[in-house]
C-alpha cells in the first residue's frame, strides 16, 4: 500500500516540483522585504504635507493598481532593454522587483491607511504633552498603526506568492514553470497539477490560519 | 498667566472666533460655558496651539505663542490637557501612558517618571492601577489617569475640554472631586463645561462664549443666577 502510494505519480513529481517552490517562496519573500521598505516609504509619501510628494506616490500606486502584474513582468524583463538601462535583468530579478513594485503599491495603501486609521486624539494627545511630530509617530501612532498592518501584510504575502505563478511566462524557474516542463515529458498533467495546488494550499491555507488567530490575538 | 488679545481663528472661511480677550491669572480657576458651536474647544486649542492661531496674540507664562521662535513643544509641556475622549494612549499601561512624556521630552529617567507617577496615581485614587491597559479602565478612571498623564509634565496651567461630559452620571463626582483637589492646589485651570456645582464651588470666574464671542463674564453665582446677556440667559434656561 504505502509502496503503491510512494510509486504514485503523483509523489514522483514531488522532487522536481520542490526546486520550484523553492524559487516560488524565494521569490515572494525577497520580493515583499523589498516591497515592504517601498511601501512605506510611498505610505507615508502619501500621507506627505507636501502635495507634489502625494502626487508622486498617488500616481505610482494608481499606476501599478490598475495595471496587470502579467504586464508589469514582461515590461520589467523584455521591455527594458540593454540599451535603455545598460543591462538586462535575469528572469529571477526581474520577478523580485516585480514583486516588490507591485506589493509595494498595494503596501503602500495598507501603510496609508493604517496610520490613518489612529484617531486623531492620539496624535493631540501627544503634541499636547510636548511631544515632537516625529516622537509621536515614534511612540504613538506606528506601534498601534504596525498592529493594524499585521494581517493586511499577511494577506499581501498570501496575493503576492500567487501573482509569482504568472511569472513563468518570463521564465522564472517557479512552481508553475517546473510543473509545466514535468508533465510535458511525463505526460502526468493531471496529478502533476493537484500536486501544483497542495503545494500553494501547504503555504497559503496555514498562513491564513495563523493570520486569523492573529488577528483575534491583536484585536484589531 | 494667560493673555489673550483679540484673537481670531478661522477654518477656511470659516470665522471661528471672532475676537476673543481674557486675562486669566496664577492660580485662577476660569470655567467657559456656551452652546455647541460656538468655539468653546477652539478657544482652547488655540492655547496650546493645538489649532494654529489665524491673528491675534497668545501669551502664557510671559511667552507669546504666536512669535515663530518660540519653541512650541517646550511650551506645552508648560500646558497640560484633558480632552473629552480622554485620549489615552491604548498600547501603553497606565503607568507607561503617564511615565512617556516625562521620560522622552524632560529627560528622566525610568524610576524617577515612575515615582512620579505613582504617586500621581495615589492622588487620582488608581494607585492599584499602574499595571493595567487602559482598556480595562471605567470611562472616569480613564479620565483620571489622563489628569494624571498631564499633570505628571508639572504644567503650570491645566486645560479641561468638557472632561466629564463623555462619562456615565455616577463616574462624573470622581472626575470633579480630582479637579476640586487640583484647584484647591492653586492650579490654574480653564475648563469648559457645564458642571454647574463644579463652577459655583471652585470656579473663580464663568467665560459665556456664544458665536466665537464673550458675551459675559463674571462670577459664577452672578453668571448663573442672574445672567445681564439675553443670550446667556436663553442658554442658561435651556440646559438647566
Ligand atoms: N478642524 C475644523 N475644521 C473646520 N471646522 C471646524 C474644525 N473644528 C471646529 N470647527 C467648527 O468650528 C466651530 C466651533 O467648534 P468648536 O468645537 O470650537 O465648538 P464648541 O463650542 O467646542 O462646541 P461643542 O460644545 O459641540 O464641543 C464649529 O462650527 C465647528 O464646526
Ligand atoms: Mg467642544
Amino acid at each position: 500500500m504505502l509502496d503503491a502510494l510512494m510509486d504514485s505519480a503523483y509523489i514522483k513529481s514531488l522532487p522536481f516540483l520542490w526546486d520550484g517552490l523553492k524559487v516560488t517562496v524565494g521569490i515572494t519573500a525577497v520580493g515583499l522585504f523589498f516591497g515592504i521598505i517601498i511601501g512605506a516609504i510611498a505610505g507615508l509619501g502619501k500621507l506627505s504635507k507636501s502635495r507634489i510628494i502625494r502626487a508622486i506616490w498617488t500616481v505610482y500606486v494608481e499606476v501599478v493598481r490598475g495595471t496587470p502584474i502579467l504586464a508589469q513582468a514582461l515590461f520589467l524583463y523584455f521591455g527594458i532593454s540593454e540599451d535603455l538601462i545598460g543591462l538586462n535583468l535575469d528572469s529571477f530579478t526581474a520577478g523580485v522587483i516585480a514583486i516588490a513594485v507591485n506589493a509595494g503599491a498595494y503596501i503602500a495603501e495598507i501603510v496609508r491607511g493604517a496610520v490613518y486609521s489612529i484617531d486623531k486624539g492620539q496624535h493631540e494627545a501627544g503634541r499636547s504633552l510636548g511631544l515632537s511630530q516625529k516622537q509621536t509617530m515614534r511612540y504613538i501612532i506606528w506601534p498601534q498603526a504596525f498592529k493594524r498592518m499585521i494581517p493586511p501584510l499577511g494577506n499581501q504575502f498570501v496575493i503576492s506568492l500567487k501573482d509569482t505563478s504568472v511569472f513563468s511566462v518570463i521564465a522564472v524557474h517557479d512552481l508553475v514553470y517546473k510543473a509545466k516542463q514535468y508533465y510535458n515529458i511525463t505526460f502526468e498533467v493531471f496529478e502533476t497539477l493537484v500536486m501544483v495546488c497542495l503545494l500553494y494550499l501547504c503555504i497559503t491555507i496555514p498562513t491564513a490560519l495563523y493570520l486569523r488567530r492573529l488577528e483575534r490575538k491583536l484585536d484589531v | 498667566m494667560i493673555s489673550v488679545k483679540n484673537l481670531h481663528k478661522y477654518f477656511g472661511d470659516l470665522e471661528v472666533l471672532k475676537g476673543i480677550d481674557a486675562e486669566i491669572k496664577e492660580q485662577e480657576v476660569v470655567c467657559v460655558i456656551g452652546p455647541s458651536g460656538s468655539g468653546k474647544s477652539t478657544f482652547l486649542r488655540c492655547l496650546n496651539l493645538l489649532e494654529e492661531v489665524t491673528s491675534g496674540q497668545v501669551t502664557i507664562d510671559g511667552e507669546d505663542l504666536t512669535d515663530p521662535s518660540t519653541d512650541i513643544n517646550k511650551l506645552r509641556t508648560k500646558v497640560g490637557m484633558v480632552f473629552q475622549h480622554f485620549n489615552l494612549f491604548p498600547h501603553k499601561s497606565v503607568l507607561e501612558n503617564i511615565t512617556l512624556a516625562p521620560i522622552k521630552v524632560k529627560g528622566l529617567s525610568q524610576q524617577e517618571a515612575k515615582d512620579a507617577a505613582l504617586s500621581l496615581l495615589d492622588k487620582v485614587g488608581l494607585a492599584d492601577k499602574a499595571d493595567v491597559y487602559p482598556d480595562s479602565l471605567s470611562g472616569g478612571q480613564k479620565q483620571r489617569v489622563a489628569i494624571a498623564r498631564a499633570l505628571a509634565m508639572n504644567p503650570k496651567v491645566m486645560l479641561f475640554d468638557e472632561p466629564t461630559s463623555a462619562l456615565d452620571p455616577e463616574l462624573v463626582g470622581d472626575v470633579l472631586q480630582v479637579m476640586k483637589d487640583l484647584a484647591k492646589e492653586g492650579m490654574t485651570m480653564v475648563v469648559v463645561t457645564h458642571e454647574m456645582g463644579f463652577a459655583k464651588e471652585v470656579g473663580d470666574r464663568v467665560i459665556f462664549m456664544d458665536e466665537g464671542i464673550i458675551q459675559e463674564e463674571g462670577d459664577p453665582e452672578q453668571v448663573f443666577d442672574n445672567p445681564q446677556n439675553p443670550r446667556t440667559q436663553s442658554f442658561l434656561s435651556k440646559i438647566l
